[in-house]
């Protein structure tokens, strides 16, 4: 007890070091173009947002600190919509979202697309089901459909394993697949309050290597061979699909900003789209955005 | 002139020790204030008793209860403690009075050895093993995670702290009681049973209380094998969420109003650890003042 205690309160503590740290970027992120005027000097990059963006970025970041070590590069993960808003506020130069822009946030701020996560829906290997359609899956996820062989399999029950409430991928996958419903502007998740919860993509697949009947969804990168991923709409889940946009469970990785990039947001940027930039993306088993 | 530098000698190593245990109190003050600090006003915000009685948690939209998560500690602990309570105790019994000595070396060394490992790995073992035993022969195929999984593995970590703190006070009474018995003519069972159990009941009791904290506190492990979902209890293989496991779930990726409302749930669940320890204070200053 005591020992998770203090891992809870270390956990605040950072907590409360890191809106610190918020406060602090709202002085100085006011005018980001006159501290980036000066290349030579120290320049100070704050990227603000979601937080399945962010490990990514921190390792772009260490790894750009290594030819420009002037350039300091501070990442606070606070979610894509309070990274949206700070870019669209000025709060910081970059804003990290894992959601496509809404048309009204497309007007005000510049995109670019880095890294493209898409979703596979996965079931065990030795599950007989190799393709559902988009409504099947949402039936199943609402808990409508409670048997494989509804849609196709032997008569088992289906065994729902999804994400904690806050993952990224859940919400980008709940969104995709229309599993909520607004109410008084709050968004409710429609996915049946008694399928497995698991905090981790391992946890995810874990249950699911283990069994027979289990059903969930997974960040491609994850993916390997103790799961099986589906075909959704008899579109398979793979790189090329993704690419030529016909595989349709996918969340972009955007990086937003209010107009132009200042100079010091701008060569991180340029560097993110690079080649070597690029690798990494792919290295974290996402797909290159390019 | 050396009676005065020993003099200061004694009196810093005193102050040191005063600091060590000041250090403690610190640690606990210090954590109170900043889990109250942080759990309270969301309390507040929701409503106590919306929070407390609320089942349904979408932290998206903003709709916190927490009622399903007591009930399913609730029912964890008591079916935790159903198994543990006799095996813990029969073990403590037979360790202090009944085993050979050497098999009593070996089986207390095991025993601290079960306690040394880390609450992951038993989750993982829990996953691996118990929950497919229990898919394939009680769930039919259902997945196995659930209140079972969960309290059969908080059974095996609680029973190190239950044997060892029972074998303890067993070992504590004083053996002039077990000659008295046997003189009498009782049997060694009736002896253990009739007196040296009695004499230490209030041992016994705190090694409960312990194991209760233990069981409540867990979230590791649990959250591996229990299914994690918040619903009502319908059955011994329904998958449930626990209070701790609740915080320790949804901290990853928790903003504004949802981090606060697992503080919130951080602030019920010491209030329940506040009330088992009033409880074990209560029993003990009573037991003593009889004994």
């Amino acid at each position: 007890m005591l020992k998770k205690l203090i891992g809870i309160s270390l956990l605040g503590a950072a907590v409360l070091l890191t809106s610190c740290g918020d406060n602090g970027s709202t002085a100085s992120g006011t005018t980001p173009t006159s501290t980036a005027a000066t290349s030579d000097a120290a320049s100070k990059i704050e990227v603000v947002g979601s937080t399945s963006v962010s490990p990514l970025i921190e390792k772009m970041a260490a790894e750009y600190n290594k030819t420009d070590a002037n350039t300091k590069i501070n990442i606070q993960a606070v979610g894509s919509s309070a990274g949206i808003k700070a870019a669209q506020d000025g709060t910081a130069q970059i804003g990290m979202s894992s959601r496509e822009l809404k048309d009204s946030e497309k007007a005000q701020l510049t995109e670019t697309k880095i890294a493209i996560d898409p979703i596979a829906v996965v079931t065990n290997p030795a599950n007989g089901v190799e393709n559902l359609t988009k409504d099947q899956i949402i039936g199943i996820f609402k808990g409508e459909i409670k048997n494989w062989k509804e849609v196709g399999g032997t008569d088992k029950p289906i065994v729902v394993v999804i994400r904690e409430a806050g993952s990224g991928t859940r919400d980008a996958f709940e969104e995709i697949m229309k599993l909520t419903s607004e109410k008084d502007g709050k968004k409710i998740s429609l996915v049946a309050q008694d399928a497995i919860t698991a905090d981790s993509n391992g946890a995810v697949k874990q249950n699911i290597a283990t069994k027979e009947n289990a059903i969930g969804y997974l960040s491609f990168g994850v993916v390997d061979d103790t799961v099986k991923g589906l075909s959704v709409d008899g579109v398979k889940p793979s790189t090329e699909n993704v690419k030529n946009d016909t595989y349709l469970i996918k969340r972009p990785f955007l990086l937003v900003c209010k107009g132009e990039y200042d100079a010091a947001a701008k060569k991180f940027v340029d560097f993110i789209m690079s080649d070597a930039g690029q690798k990494m993306v792919e290295a974290d088993g996402y797909i290159s955005a390019k | 002139m050396k009676r005065k530098l020993t003099k200061l000698f004694e009196f810093s190593i005193e102050k040191l020790f005063l600091l060590s245990a000041v250090f403690c109190i610190l640690a606990l003050g210090t954590i109170l204030i900043f889990v109250f600090y942080k759990g309270a006003p969301v309390i507040g915000k929701i409503g106590f008793l919306e929070f407390i009685t609320g089942t349904i948690w979408q932290p998206q939209a903003e709709i916190f209860g927490i009622l399903p998560m007591i009930v399913s500690s609730v029912y964890i602990t008591l079916g935790t403690m159903v198994l543990a309570i006799p095996i813990g105790v029969l073990t403590a019994v037979y360790l202090s009075y009944l085993a050979p000595k050497k098999l009593a070396v070996f089986l207390r060394r095991s025993i601290d050895i079960l306690a040394s490992i880390p609450s992951v790995v038993y989750g993982f073992f829990g996953l691996m093993t118990i929950v497919p035993m229990i898919d394939k022969y009680l769930a039919k195929g259902t997945g196995g995670n659930g209140m079972l999984a969960a309290i059969l593995i908080l059974t095996i970590m609680v029973l190190p702290t239950i044997i060892s703190v029972s074998e303890t006070s067993l070992r504590s009474v004083s053996n002039s009681y077990r000659e008295a018995s046997l003189a009498l003519g009782a049997t060694e069972i009736t002896t253990i049973f009739k007196v040296m159990v009695p004499a230490a009941k209030s041992g016994i009791f705190s090694s409960v209380i312990l194991g209760v904290g233990r069981v409540l506190g867990e979230a590791m492990a649990v959250i591996l094998v229990s299914g994690n979902a918040v619903q009502m209890p319908s059955s011994i293989l329904s998958r449930v969420r626990t209070l701790s496991a609740n915080c320790a779930l949804e901290m990853g990726y928790a903003e504004g109003m949802h981090n606060e409302a697992l503080y919130a749930t951080g602030v019920i669940l010491f209030g329940f650890i506040i009330l088992l320890n009033i409880l074990m204070y209560i029993v003990k200053t009573r037991s003593e003042r009889k004994g």
